[in-house]
């Protein structure tokens, strides 16, 4: 396998539990008990109504695509040999937009449809990072 | 929101004595950063006619003050380093207000310089920011990959043909002006509709052309009271109204990808100015991209949401047009070094001053510069009324 190049996530405190979840291929999300909103990125309190009731909760991995672009310049020299590639927002059914990859799909225009139906895939990186990227469900 | 009776007090409290860029902009290997930052200082403070001996507050962004203000030699008693993207120098004339009226300083100076095409130096570490964990991974890095997707959240919104010919109205309008900049980058580089299309993709739905230019590039503001400005070279330009603030960071957490912060900046600072729309005689908007005009002039309220592209139809924005917009050139064909909201300021008060040679509109009295930062994450905006 060529060295991997790409940024890698460097987990902090607060999302330790998230990418342990990555790593089983499960996504993991935090939900608040007071304003009943689930969110993203992994933090303690509470963004909506900055509670401290707040869980983990196990996301379906179901989502539809809220927008994307292709990227044919890429702005990191990891991305060279992957561009053209597939950048996108994903509206979570439980709610919260994730940023990922889209793969799966020829990187053009008319292959993609904004709220189309996508699905969590699993991509390994290292030993401790494994990516959650989407595919069309 | 803040208070605005209380903001209302403010307008005018201070005016622009200096604008100034550095002695080149465009492509530099030979200059530093810093360096840019000293000679956009020292021409602003000689447009001004105020020595740097009198200069008692400093404002830069991307940089500690402190580091800027040795190296130009400066030991301010009002320091502020505010840094929110390309916006923060259009934020730093409020602060720089504020800071005037409530006595820490008399003279401030604000200064900008970055080497985006020829710096030496590394990019930034990764410490794990959420954008760093979150976005970068997945090659969403960079200003061109986020605002493209914002655009096509706008496309899908508003319709993809009418989004494409707005934008490529913003494209061939803008360079237009710059052609008559005698500094501006593409000065000698007529852009067409047909070039416009035929440009490569870089994040598609972005042509090259939907996307800023990368220079080298400093500039810099003085800001003094009314009675000190009374004895400035030029006289000065009053700030009349302002707004700041921002929303969000990542792309991915803004809440409406077609809808950025200018919709509290733009009627807040209007409001402070006390004036509508319709009394501008120009307006600077920060042009990162061709999508950030088009939603920026729906946000700040000049028309309303998904009328954008009738708004800038027809040319209505080039030279001749009825709305002025971006007269420098902007950031498309001007210069862009990475952060460039203070040039919308500088443009404003040549224009306000009658010395926009060429491109100088008529009557120019009234004039709206607007910065953007970060993903469409903050922004500035003043109102700048000539006397
Ligand atoms: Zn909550």
């Amino acid at each position: 396998m060529a060295e991997y190049n790409k940024p890698i996530p460097i987990p902090q405190p607060e999302s330790d539990r998230y990418w342990e979840g990555t790593r089983r291929e499960e996504l993991w999300l935090r939900k608040c008990n007071d304003c009943d909103e689930a969110y993203f990125y992994p933090r303690d309190i509470c963004p909506k109504c900055f509670s401290r009731n707040t869980d983990w909760i196990h996301a379906s991995g179901n989502g539809s695509l809220y927008t994307f672009a292709i990227v044919h310049r890429p702005p990191h020299p990891g991305f060279v040999s992957d561009a053209p590639y597939i950048t996108a927002i994903v509206e979570l059914e439980e709610g919260p937009r994730v940023p990922a990859n889209i793969v799966g799909v020829e990187p053009e225009p008319e292959n993609l449809s904004i709220d189309m139906p996508l699905k969590v895939v699993y991509e390994k990186i290292t030993d401790e990072i494994t990516l959650p990227k989407f595919t069309p469900a | 929101m803040p208070v605005m009776s209380k903001l209302k007090d403010l307008s005018g409290a201070a005016e622009i004595v200096g604008v100034a860029e550095s002695d080149q902009i465009g492509k530099l290997p030979d200059k530093s950063a810093l360096q840019l930052h000293a000679e956009a200082a020292h021409n602003a403070l000689e447009d001004a006619g105020i020595p740097m001996s009198e200069v008692d507050g400093y404002l830069t962004a991307g940089y500690s003050t402190y580091d800027v203000a040795e190296y130009l030699g400066i030991q301010p008693h009002f320091t502020d380093a505010t840094i929110v993207g390309g916006a923060s120098f259009v934020i730093h004339i409020a602060h720089a207000m504020a800071a005037i009226q409530a006595g820490y300083c008399e003279v401030a100076l604000i200064t900008h310089g970055q080497s985006g095409r020829s710096d030496r130096a590394r990019a930034a570490a990764n410490r794990g920011l959420p954008s760093q964990q979150y976005e970068a991974p997945f090659g969403i890095l960079g200003p061109p990959v986020s605002y493209s997707m914002a655009a096509r959240r706008y496309m899908h919104e508003y319709g993809e043909d009418r989004t494409r010919q707005a934008l490529s109205e913003i494209a061939v309008s803008t360079r237009k002006w710059a052609n008559m900049n005698p500094v501006a980058y593409m000065k000698d580089e007529p852009m067409t509709f047909e070039d416009y299309h035929n440009s490569r993709w870089i994040s598609w739905p972005f042509h090259l052309f939907d996307c800023c230019l990368v220079t080298d590039a400093g500039a810099a503001i003085v800001i003094t009271t009314p009675e000190r400005a009374k004895s400035a070279r030029k006289g000065g330009v009053k700030v009349v109204g302002v707004g700041e603030g921002h929303d969000h960071s990542m792309i991915s957490q803004m809440e409406d990808l077609t809808l950025p912060f200018g919709r509290f900046t733009g009627p807040q600072a209007l409001e402070m100015a006390g004036i509508t729309h319709s009394d501008l005689d120009l307006t600077m908007i920060y042009d990162s991209f061709t999508y950030t005009v088009l939603v920026t002039l729906e946000s700040l309220g000049f028309c309303k949401p998904g009328e954008g592209p009738d708004f800038v139809a027809d040319q209505r924005t080039a030279p001749g047009g009825e709305f002025p917009l971006n007269t420098s050139g902007g950031g498309l064909s001007y210069t862009h070094p990475g952060m460039y909201g203070i040039f919308t300021v500088v443009e404003a008060i040549r224009q306000l001053r009658g010395e926009a040679g060429e491109r100088q509109i008529d009557d120019c009295n009234l004039a709206m510069a607007h910065g953007t930062g970060g993903n469409l994450s903050s922004t500035g905006t003043v109102i700048l009324a000539r006397d």
